[in-house]
């Protein structure tokens, strides 16, 4: 079982809930059994989120592993100059 | 032998990496041989403008061409009919590049033409008739957030009852709102971050400050305007030559946008003049193509600095509310901020990551950020340079200079105490890594900046920033050529002198001259997607891709030599420029040098060549502290930057001159942004000072020089330790002068930017409330 | 709009063109000649990515009509270099990273090199009031400004070694911006 956090508008968008715990093995199977728990979710999801795994920043790495010891966190997707 | 792609292996010890070889591109850019976006030009190529909007708001009833079209010597004329909306294109963008309907801003595209020359253009400009019902307006992000606002999207962004959340006073300027909330609004997007309880927090707390903060629009002020041009032919085959940060993303969108395959259509990105963000997104690329496709010859776009002012993208307005509250030793124990960012017509001001960079300097256990994302009549807002953190930095680093100040304790112990470090959860939710913010305090706290005494109505002032740093799609490709010299071919656009550094790299992994390796940035048909050169990102990603595809080179440059030799191939190693024998077959053969494998590759199986393509993660965070001397004339508010220090961590810097060169370019850029630099809109909501003589950025007589340290905590997501470095040195400086001039003349300035005039009317407040 | 036909001297060159009355002389040397050294950064005179100088005086071109430079003398950036020799400006700003993006460096260095001519022997004031024309957005002015003071000592260095013939004359610069400005509005 993997414990998902959420920040920023996402938080909103899940009525609140600030935590999740969800399965799966990389961050593709986690972000779809998310959507699958909490379908509020989905549309932001789907437009694309920033996944924070013990610290660091993935934007697409869709494959990353992850485990029940990682820290995991769904951020607003990023921009930059 | 370390040439796997997943073995993070810090190098540390460095041959041609950190070292300052003249850029190879120096020669063109000196002598004027480069060639930048206006510089291209194709034969019977046209000339083509755009019409904009005079009005802020305005519905547009109808538009009449007639006339220009039958003016001799214009070749196309185009309105939105001319670029139908396709399925699945960015609707904002689509509409930003030609009003459909409605003018959103002063500026707005409205029609274009493409003439034999600009003249002919200007005279049909002149003679479409557009007719327009002009609309109520709003410019500042404050009243765009009112009940009554004119709203710019009807029927697109829900009302906020702003009663049920949280600090509601801070969010509609301090008056609650009970009346009725109207049908639609211009908030686009509410962002909330954070953990504990501030509430709770600040109960804990000896000391607490919070004032309100508001910042004007910036343009990035890159000095080479938009310019493209655009080649379709009948068949619909696409080329387009244009300056911009990312050829990859402007093929795309552009395909997008006017229904092509991407296939057909080839950008190839010229030397670029400055982008700082504002060359992320398409603003003329489109309609050049438009007006080629009608006209079917090829077409050239350049636009006006006025323009450049009025229709592309500067950052946001910013209004804001901060409170921190601290032990007396300093400790925070509590920290809280409304940020309501406007990003112009569009939704997507850089208000999340305004509200994510806010408190990532430190160490809180309660902490709560909300932002607003908020639309008005101005232009789309594009990325500048850590695009929404300057403001709330600003605002943030402000009210800690205020607690130093109360509690009596110095800039920099204050901000050491609580300061951010491995293994603190940050503010925006994740646990850092190894970060360097601690060590660029240090490090500004023994530099010979921070003893200098200081006379009379002078002042100093301290701030840290703070950069998330971006890695994305990245593809490099690296050919062996026949003398054993190498192309490096690249997919990042080279804003600042990126190809210098991309060749230290491939020279330090093969273990060969720098000057061996030259380097190129290919067009889209070339190498795979890569990512906009944006988010400080490029010497990073890039760099590991040239390493990788180096490593991929190596690799097969060394089953060469095993084939020559006889003996397998991992029996061969890399060193110093050469295959060597290894294990067991250690020294039964001389090496072979890069050069005789070249020569014979031929003759043992074809070219050779390494390539490397990644989503690169792994970017390190990169935090900087700046300490600022100014000295602030009480006669007539203006102020003078005596000293300026940039200590900012770069992982690893590959070339310190263009290192240091991004840590001055930046506090410069900040210094403007706090003394001068502003969107000044007249009551019509049409921008007043669209141009570079009152638009003011800094002048090389307003600054001194800009003393910089290279902090460098290797980023253990990059084979070197790199960070990158273009961004984090813009956040610090609004409040690093703010905090200065606070201490020379004992006025907290919370409006940006600190004019002579706002800062001559705060001493006379402070006088008469002394009096 | 009848055209005009201009008889000048282009770094040394006799040129002739054809242009509108309406066009600048940085129209004239980008969009007919080919010489697009010069850059276009505001049009208005407030960037100095276009400066030239005309009869040895730093202007900005494109505050100067084409039609109007008949019988006069420029000098742009594609004249600095001497065949494949660089100018010692233009090496320095190689060799002190004093470029980034580098579309203002063209006007920077032949802002530098009037400067230099008139005075070899520049204070940082002085260097930062006479550049006070030109805008560069990427470099913070820092490197730019030691780049030019370090040429400045090599050329008195070297106006030294044969200044045993012919001492160098040394004049100074007008030390305020305003009456840099008005130097180049003049034109």
């Amino acid at each position: 079982m993997l414990k998902v956090k959420l920040g920023g508008t996402l938080v909103n968008k899940a009525g609140g809930r600030t935590e999740f715990e969800v399965e799966g093995a990389n961050i593709m199977q986690m972000l779809r059994n998310l959507g699958r728990t909490c379908p509020e979710l989905e549309p932001m999801l789907q437009k694309g989120v920033s996944v924070a795994v013990d610290g660091q920043i993935y934007r697409d790495a869709m494959l990353q592993p992850l485990g029940p010891e990682n820290e995991i966190i769904l951020l607003p997707r990023m921009a930059g100059g | 032998m370390p040439l796997d792609a997943n073995t993070p292996d810090l190098r540390t010890e460095f041959k041609s990496v950190g070292t300052r070889p003249n850029r190879p591109d120096g020669v063109d850019k000196v002598t004027g041989r480069a060639r930048f976006g206006a510089d291209f030009a194709l034969p019977g190529q046209l000339t083509g403008l755009i019409l904009r909007s005079p009005h802020a708001h305005a519905k547009i009833k109808s538009i009449d061409t007639s006339a220009a079209e039958a003016l001799p010597g214009v070749k196309a004329v185009i309105t939105y009919k001319d670029i139908p909306e396709q399925e699945g294109c960015d609707k904002d963008v689509l509409v930003n590049i030609m009003a459909r309907g409605t003018a959103l801003y002063d500026g707005h595209a409205v029609a274009a033409v493409a003439a034999v020359d600009a003249s002919v253009a200007r005279k049909a400009l002149k003679l479409i008739k557009v007719d327009y019902k002009v609309l109520k307006h709003v410019t500042d992000v404050d009243e765009a957030m009112k009940p009554d606002a004119p709203v710019l999207h009807p029927g697109r962004f829900d009302p906020v009852d702003f009663s049920t959340l949280e600090n509601a006073a801070h969010v509609s300027g301090k008056e609650e709102r009970k009346t009725a909330t109207p049908a639609h609004s211009n908030i686009a997007g509410r962002y909330v971050f954070g953990h504990g309880d501030p509430d709770k927090g600040f109960k804990q707390a000896d000391v607490i400050v919070e004032h309100e903060f508001k910042t004007e629009a910036t343009h990035q002020g890159y000095i080479e305007p938009h310019a493209c041009t655009a080649s379709v032919s009948s068949d619909g085959m696409a080329e387009l030559w244009v300056c911009t940060q990312g050829p990859f993303m402007v093929r795309d969108v552009c395909a997008s946008l006017l229904g092509m395959d991407v296939s057909r259509l080839r950008v190839t990105p010229s030397e670029i003049g400055g982008g700082f963000g504002g060359k992320t997104t398409v603003f003329i690329e489109p309609v050049a193509l438009a007006l080629s496709r009608k006209a079917g010859k090829p077409v050239k776009v350049v636009m006006s600095r006025s323009e450049v002012f009025r229709a592309t993208g500067p950052t946001s307005s910013a209004s804001m509310w901060v409170k921190i509250g601290a032990k007396k030793d300093g400790t925070f124990v509590a920290a809280d901020a409304v940020l309501k960012y406007q990003g112009g017509a569009f939704p997507g001001s850089p208000v999340e990551m305004g509200a994510m960079c806010a408190f990532a300097c430190y160490d809180l256990k309660n902490v709560r950020i909300v932002g607003y994302d908020v639309v008005t009549n101005r232009p789309k807002q594009a990325a500048y340079r850590a695009p929404g953190a300057p403001m709330s930095a600003f605002a943030v680093e402000g009210v800690i200079g205020e607690i130093a100040d109360k509690l009596g304790m110095d800039a920099i112990d204050i901000r050491l105490k609580n300061a951010a470090k491995e293994g603190t959860v940050s503010s925006y939710g994740p646990t850092f890594g190894p970060v360097g913010l601690v060590e660029t305090l240090e490090a500004a706290k023994a530099h010979k900046n921070y003893k200098v005494k200081l006379g009379k109505n002078q002042g100093r002032g301290v701030a840290s920033g703070f950069w998330f740093n971006f890695a994305g799609n990245t593809c490099v490709s690296i050919n062996l050529n026949v003398d054993g010299t190498l192309a490096l071919a690249l997919g990042t656009v080279d804003i600042g002198g990126s190809r210098a550094s991309m060749c230290l790299m491939a020279a330090e992994e093969l273990g060969i001259s720098y000057e061996d390796v030259r380097a190129v940035i290919a067009d889209t048909s070339s190498l795979g997607y890569n990512d906009i050169s944006e988010g400080s990102r490029v010497t990073f990603s890039s760099g590991l891709a040239t390493i990788k595809a180096v490593r991929d080179l190596k690799v097969r440059m060394c089953g060469r030599a095993a084939k020559i030799w006889g003996i397998p191939e991992d029996a061969v190693k890399w060193e110093n420029g050469a295959a060597h024998p290894a294990g067991s077959n250690a020294g039964n053969f001389p090496p072979l040098s890069i050069k005789e494998i070249a020569a014979q590759a031929s003759a043992t199986g074809g070219p050779l060549a390494g390539h490397y393509e990644i989503n690169a993660e792994g970017a390190g965070p990169s935090f900087a502290t700046h300490v600022c001397d100014v000295e602030v004339d009480p006669d007539t508010g203006a102020m003078k930057v005596l000293r300026y220090l940039v200590v900012q961590d770069a992982g690893k810097a590959i070339h310190p001159s263009y290192v240091e060169g991004q840590f001055q370019g930046g506090a410069v850029q900040g210094i403007g942004w706090v003394l001068n630099e502003e969107y000044f809109y007249g009551k019509d909501g049409t921008l007043q000072n669209a141009g570079f003589l009152d638009y003011r950025v800094p002048v090389c007589s307003d600054v001194p020089m800009i003393d910089t340290v290279i902090v460098e905590v290797p980023n253990p997501g990059h084979p070197y330790g790199v960070r990158g470095v273009g961004e984090t040195s813009i956040v610090p400086p609004l409040a690093c002068v703010a905090n200065a001039v606070s201490s020379a003349i004992g006025v907290r300035a919370r409006t940006l930017p600190m004019s002579p005039p706002r800062v001559l009317a705060a001493l006379e407040g402070v006088a008469a409330s002394k009096a | 709009m009848s055209a005009v036909h201009v008889s000048t001297n282009i770094n040394g060159d006799d040129v002739e063109f054809v242009c509108r009355p309406d066009e600048s002389l940085l129209d004239v040397l980008r969009d007919r000649l080919g010489m697009t050294g010069s850059k276009e950064g505001c049009g208005t005179g407030d960037c100095g990515a276009c400066s030239v100088e005309l009869d040895g005086r730093l202007v900005c071109s494109c505050l100067v009509m084409g039609a109007e430079v008949g019988g006069h003398k420029i000098e742009t950036i594609e004249g600095m270099a001497q065949g494949d020799k660089l100018h010692p400006l233009q090496q320095k700003f190689l060799e002190h990273a004093a470029l980034q993006c580098g579309i203002c460096t063209p006007g920077f260095l032949v802002a530098a090199r009037n400067l230099l001519e008139r005075n070899n022997d520049p204070t940082e004031t002085e260097v930062r009031y006479w550049l006070a024309g030109n805008l560069c957005r990427c470099t913070g002015y820092d490197k730019i400004v030691r780049a030019v003071l370090d040429t400045a000592k090599d050329m008195r260095k070297s106006a030294a070694k044969s200044s045993a013939k012919k001492p160098a004359a040394k004049k100074k610069a007008a030390p305020k911006k305003t009456a840099k400005k008005g130097a180049r509005h003049a034109a």
